[in-house]
């Protein structure tokens, strides 16, 4: 990889920094919180500007004590400055929705459904929200803190194929 | 009785009139691991494909929010377990940044040494069972054999085949035993020689070009579009590997390539995968020479557990120990994303602490599961008997994939 200088969220804010509400290092990656709205554009931006081309992993955080409720997490890769970043988005659970990132990552698609299993996020956008992990009929969200772990669904009955 | 189809596939609904949906797993002869294909097929070319995974989804992410730093250990085991010490030193290292702890010179130089022995083992366990799917017994059976070697040695040190639990917050379980760096360079050896044979009797072979040549070809762009990494994303020409790029443990220290193909099809899957055991052959090497004496554990009280010896005959170490495993390490608040080059690609694992004895969040970032989201894109429009070898050359790992 040809090595260009590393990228420094004060570089993202100066281009970006409108649609940043905070951005911060953690343990050398850079850190951006921002409002759901925005992410779109963000993304695009990150993108477009800086190469951020390898949308690696979403996930959700639940903090049950904490309005709004839920972080949905994301990871990203630049290729051009060789470095990973970190958006925080906050979620409220009474409207659990973000915007999905599937017509900008094909990744997307797959890592959202995941998401949606775990933590009932919504993706507007992402017409495939079948449970993945999970199986058609499970009850409840059990990344959730409010999922008991010991909480038994019933067994699946058999199902004749057609 | 009341019956719901186990999957509701929009295939079923929107298939065309003239196509017929084929059903592929989730638990067939075929696929080596619990995976569900639905294919719409035209005569005999994929026109759509819907993959769907989970069957061996076991609640990884919940588990570890309930066990101490130490008791996830074996879970994490479990993810790729055909490369289980990958997985287990990338989750320590993420407890051990946010501990601040440095782990010994020994401990990385033999952290590096196994990361290479165990991603041999890996691309030795796909190229086998990929080739073995599209008829090719002999090539498995030699690559078996080598396989097998290794994993009857890193049984004689850890006391496992394949899950291992070898990790320690802060260093590894023991030092390795006496006779186990002359055996290792038999097994190099010895892999090499067999290597050889593999590379002939497929390099070049007819029936496995066809099969394999200009199957499921991807673009670099389309690559990253759906977030492939590893040897599969190496197979389009680009060079991205996390050793070279953000290189962790001894990896600064080793002299390697990045294999890189040309194509991104099968074949040249198949082949960044052999040059990558050649270049982990020549990083073991490496690595044995840079062993030195020393502790392989740090000298830490607040995760290190005692020695056996102390245990059984001091009162302070069993109160130590007792206090370790009961009460569990704690971790400062603060979370992370640690990412280690496993070998079916970008393995990362988010940890979050509140400060406590337990994880408040541990999400894995498996390559096998994001791979999966793509891997309708090289199925589609290939032949249905090019299912299965394509899907051998993805590597999918059901522990991994589904968590």
């Amino acid at each position: 990889m040809t090595a260009t200088a590393p990228l420094s969220h004060e570089a993202i804010e100066h281009e970006l920094g409108r649609l940043i509400e905070r951005s911060w290092q953690s343990f050398g990656m850079t850190v951006l919180e921002l409002s759901a709205e925005h992410l779109v554009p963000l993304v695009t931006g990150l993108r477009d500007k800086f190469d951020f081309v390898l949308f690696l992993d979403v996930t959700a955080v639940d903090y049950p004590e904490r309005s709004p409720r839920f972080d949905a997490v994301y990871h990203f890769y630049s290729r051009r400055h060789n470095q990973r970043i970190r958006l925080k988005v906050r979620v409220p659970a009474e409207q659990p929705v973000v915007p999905t990132l599937a017509g900008h990552y094909g990744s997307a698609r797959y890592m959202e459904r995941e998401v949606h299993d775990m933590y009932g996020i919504e993706f507007a956008g992402n017409e495939d929200m079948r449970p993945i992990l999970l199986y058609e009929g499970f009850v409840g969200h059990p990344l959730r803190k409010d999922y008991p772990i010991e909480r038994e669904q019933p067994v699946v009955a058999y199902r004749s194929p057609g | 009785m009341d019956v719901a189809p186990p999957l509701v596939s929009r295939l079923d609904r929107n298939a065309d009139a003239g196509n017929v949906v084929v059903n592929i797993g989730p638990s067939h002869p075929a696929t080596h691991g619990t995976i569900q294909i639905v294919a719409e097929l035209d005569g005999e070319t994929v026109k759509r494909a819907d993959v769907h995974c989970g069957y061996l989804h076991r609640g990884f992410e919940k588990e570890a929010e309930h066990h101490t730093y130490h008791k996830v250990i074996p879970y994490v085991d479990r993810l790729n377990y055909c490369s289980a010490l990958n997985n287990g030193f990338a989750y320590a290292e993420a407890v051990e940044k946010l501990l601040g702890i440095e782990i010994t010179r020994r401990c990385t130089v033999l952290r590096t040494l196994l990361c290479e022995y165990n991603r041999i083992a890996d691309h030795m366990t796909c190229v086998a069972a990929s080739i073995m799917e599209m008829g090719a017994m002999t090539a498995f059976l030699y690559l078996m054999t080598v396989r097998d070697y290794i994993f009857e040695h890193l049984n004689h040190l850890t006391g496992a085949r394949l899950t291992y639990s070898y990790v320690r917050i802060g260093g590894l379980a023991r030092d390795l035993p006496e006779g186990w760096l002359a055996r290792l360079e038999e097994i190099l050896v010895f892999a090499e020689e067999y290597l050889e044979r593999i590379h002939g009797l497929l390099d070049r072979n007819r029936i496995f070009i066809d099969r394999t040549r200009d199957v499921a070809v991807m673009t670099a762009e389309h690559a990253l579009n759906w977030g492939f990494t590893g040897p599969t994303l190496r197979s389009t020409g680009l060079a991205i590997d996390l050793r070279k790029d953000s290189p962790y443990l001894a990896y600064p220290e080793l002299d390697f390539e990045v294999p890189v193909g040309i194509n991104g099809d099968n074949y040249d899957r198949y082949y960044v995968r052999m040059c990558e055991i050649d270049e982990s052959i020549a990083m073991v090497r490496q690595c044995v020479g840079l062993l030195s004496d020393g502790p392989v554990s740090v000298d830490d009280p607040r995760v290190t557990l005692p020695a056996k010896d102390l245990v059984y005959t001091q009162i302070e170490a069993l109160v130590h120990h007792f206090k370790l495993v009961s009460a569990g390490i704690v971790v400062p608040p603060g979370e992370i994303y640690v990412s280690h080059e496993a070998p079916n690609g970008e393995l990362g694992f988010y940890l979050i602490s509140d400060g406590t004895s337990h994880p408040y969040k541990l999400h894995v970032r498996s390559p096998s599961f994001v791979h999966m989201g793509g891997m309708h894109t090289l199925l589609e429009g290939y032949q249905v008997a090019d299912v299965v070898p394509t899907f051998g050359s993805m590597n999918m790992i059901g522990g991994e994939c589904d968590r």
